[in-house]
């Protein structure tokens, strides 16, 4: 039983630090660049179908499956959505900010009609499956499974998360930093602010990509439904609970948006009647939606938001004057 | 090809087009792309169909078909209630939210990631209240009409698009002929000299929310009327709006109406040429293609 217990929390774990990961590009491309992006779906799912296409075996009745190793997938899947969010930004950063909100969300709506729609290439509605999971020879033994599975993961997210914060402190977060605070002085030290801003975007979506392709090999099956708009919604509730612009904030609100998510969805498969699962599931999302803007209203930092320097020095300024 | 598809186009452009008047005067004068525009679409519907449903109740004669159209007069009369309670609506949601971010001086892109949140939320609450099954204003058969050159309408589109033409030339009257006009003009043109200049900023913000609502609410009776009443009705048209907005040049009303002409028939076309299911692809492809050669829109100014 307690065996049980520890296979499923590793499982639930695994789950929550894949969502951790997608939170992680997040938070290069808005925490610390200030860029919103609205299809965080299509870049997911463009990185899990990229790899599952690399990975699988031949398939008759779509193109590839060429069997390659997972972790080539995983590079692919980078590469691929790392590209797409190159593209998108090289649209529509130099434009005003909210064109690349709705540039990323027509990408959305188009991935997933691509998705649905171009059969040959992604099975269309059934998704794909058979994507090779790691450890796949551990599957009798559930639990060893489980920790193997977990092991990964976290060891993506630890890696993940000290390069992030390695490349926060370094002068490229610096002036990432420097731009979004100050847009004009960071121009004056001869910084190009839309070059930086587009290597950032850039860099987000690939490591989205990573984090679809490491969801679809823990899962081992893909489908269009997996990457719903409500995905968005979720990992941006997580990155503004957890805090935006903070690594740490990043992966704890990833695990615990997950949770609440989770722990709700069992309630409401347990309490409420099946007739009135829709309508209930649909106040779960009411309350993600409530959330997100009474977050942004009273706590706009998260729960464990970055201080911005500039107010830092301001309130140091500020305090001996005030005696 | 079938000549069919203009007449397809200049339903769904005249519904796109409606929507995108709203989304182009939030966007100059609030300044900032308001993603819940789409479920203002979405209230309207339900909102007339919860009115007609109770005026139906109280009056039996109210549903009976006023010919040569498929509904009785519970419609018209839920559809102007609906229009105020719409607006209301919008003016609650700026009450409660988009007001706090402007006083405070927010970026411009919390203000988005609310009206995010907030459509996240309306969309949801209007599943949970009506549940995602399509519903009808009516359940009655209309045959289309010949209207030559091969093109067919039912009685129930051409009153409507009479209605989209009627709402976009009044609002563009209200725009250029009215005070108010010109002090919504003026705001967004540059707030700060406007209220200088003694123009009442609070009432011209309320003004827009109430008109962006108020034509989002006729765009979602005309789309419920003439397809069908879903949760998912306003969200499924955002994309084009927002295309249709930036298309028009964001602040251009009669451009926004064009560029809604442009996008629907576009979009039929493609439907007849591609096939249905790219339909919602085509706005994305008009924005991209916007977006690299022309980003001002074809009557903005430079910003």
């Amino acid at each position: 039983m307690t065996l049980d217990i520890l296979a499923y929390a590793a499982f639930f774990l695994s789950m929550a630090l894949t969502y951790a990961i997608i939170c992680l590009g997040l938070n290069v491309q808005w925490g610390m660049t200030g860029l919103f992006n609205v299809g965080i779906a299509a870049f997911v799912a463009v990185g899990a179908y990229t790899s599952a296409l690399l990975t699988t075996p031949p398939s008759p009745d779509r193109f590839g499956g060429f069997e390659l190793p997972i972790f080539v997938g995983w590079l692919g899947a980078a590469v691929t959505s790392g590209l797409l969010s190159w593209a998108v930004g090289a649209l529509t950063i130099r434009l005003r900010s909210d064109y690349l909100a709705i540039a990323t969300f027509g990408i959305a709506v188009t991935v997933q009609l691509c998705m649905l729609n171009l059969q040959p290439l992604t099975g269309g509605p059934f998704g794909i499956g058979f994507i090779p999971r790691p450890f796949a020879d551990l599957q009798d033994n559930a639990l060893a499974f489980s920790l193997a599975n977990f092991a990964v993961m976290a060891i993506v997210v630890l890696a993940l998360y000290l390069a992030l914060e390695h490349l926060a402190k370094s002068p490229w977060g610096r002036v990432l930093r420097a731009i979004r605070e100050d847009e004009m002085a960071a121009q004056a030290l001869g910084k190009r602010p839309i070059r930086f801003r587009l290597q950032a975007f850039t860099l987000g979506g690939a490591i989205m990509g990573l984090a679809g392709a490491a969801q679809a090999h823990f899962i081992g099956f893909i489908a269009p439904d997996n990457y719903m708009p409500i995905l968005t919604f979720q990992v941006w509730a997580m990155l503004i609970v957890g805090g935006s612009g903070n690594n740490r904030g990043a992966i704890a609100g990833a695990i615990l948006v997950w949770g609440l998510w989770a722990l709700s969805a069992a309630a409401v498969s347990t309490f409420v009647p099946a007739e009135q699962q829709a309508r209930a599931a649909s106040l779960q999302i009411v309350a993600i939606g409530v959330g997100l803007c009474l977050m942004l209203l009273w706590r706009p930092r998260g729960l464990f938001g970055e201080v911005s320097p500039l107010t830092r020095l301001k309130s140091l300024r500020a305090a001996p004057s005030k005696e | 090809m079938n000549p069919q598809f203009i007449m397809d186009g200049l339903i769904a452009g005249a519904i796109i087009g409606l929507g995108a008047v709203g989304v182009t005067l939030t966007y100059s004068i609030l300044r900032f792309s308001n993603f819940a525009h789409g479920e203002l679409l979405s209230w309207g519907a339900y909102l007339a169909l919860a009115v007609a449903g109770a005026l139906g109740f109280l009056s039996a004669g109210l549903t009976k078909p006023i010919a040569p159209f498929s509904f009785g007069w519970a419609l018209p009369i839920s559809a102007v209630i609906a229009i105020g309670l719409t607006g209301l609506l919008a003016l609650a949601v700026d009450a409660l939210l988009f007001s706090s971010f402007r006083r405070r001086g927010s970026a411009i892109i919390i203000m988005v990631m609310a009206s995010f949140g907030a459509s996240l939320a309306l969309r949801s609450l209007l599943e949970f209240l009506f549940t995602s099954k399509p519903a009808y204003f009516t359940k009655a058969l209309q045959i289309a009409m010949k209207l030559g050159g091969g093109l067919r309408a039912t009685p129930d589109q051409l009153l409507m698009l009479g209605v989209a033409l009627v709402a976009v030339v009044t609002v563009h009257l209200l725009m250029t002929r009215t005070d108010i006009g010109r002090a919504m003009r003026a705001v967004s043109e540059n707030p700060a000299l406007a209220s200088i200049a003694g123009i009442d900023v609070r009432r011209v913000i309320r003004t827009v929310w109430f008109l962006g609502a108020a034509l989002a609410c006729v765009a979602g009776i005309m789309s419920g009327l003439l397809i069908q009443i879903r949760p998912y009705l306003g969200h499924d048209l955002l994309l084009p709006l927002f295309a249709a907005a930036i298309l028009g040049g964001i602040g251009s009303v009669p451009g926004a109406m064009l560029a809604g002409l442009i996008i629907g028939l576009c979009e039929a076309l493609a439907v007849q040429a591609v096939g249905a299911e790219w339909r919602a692809a085509v706005s994305f492809v008009i924005l991209i293609a916007v977006l690299l050669v022309r980003p001002r829109g074809l009557f903005g100014k430079a910003s």
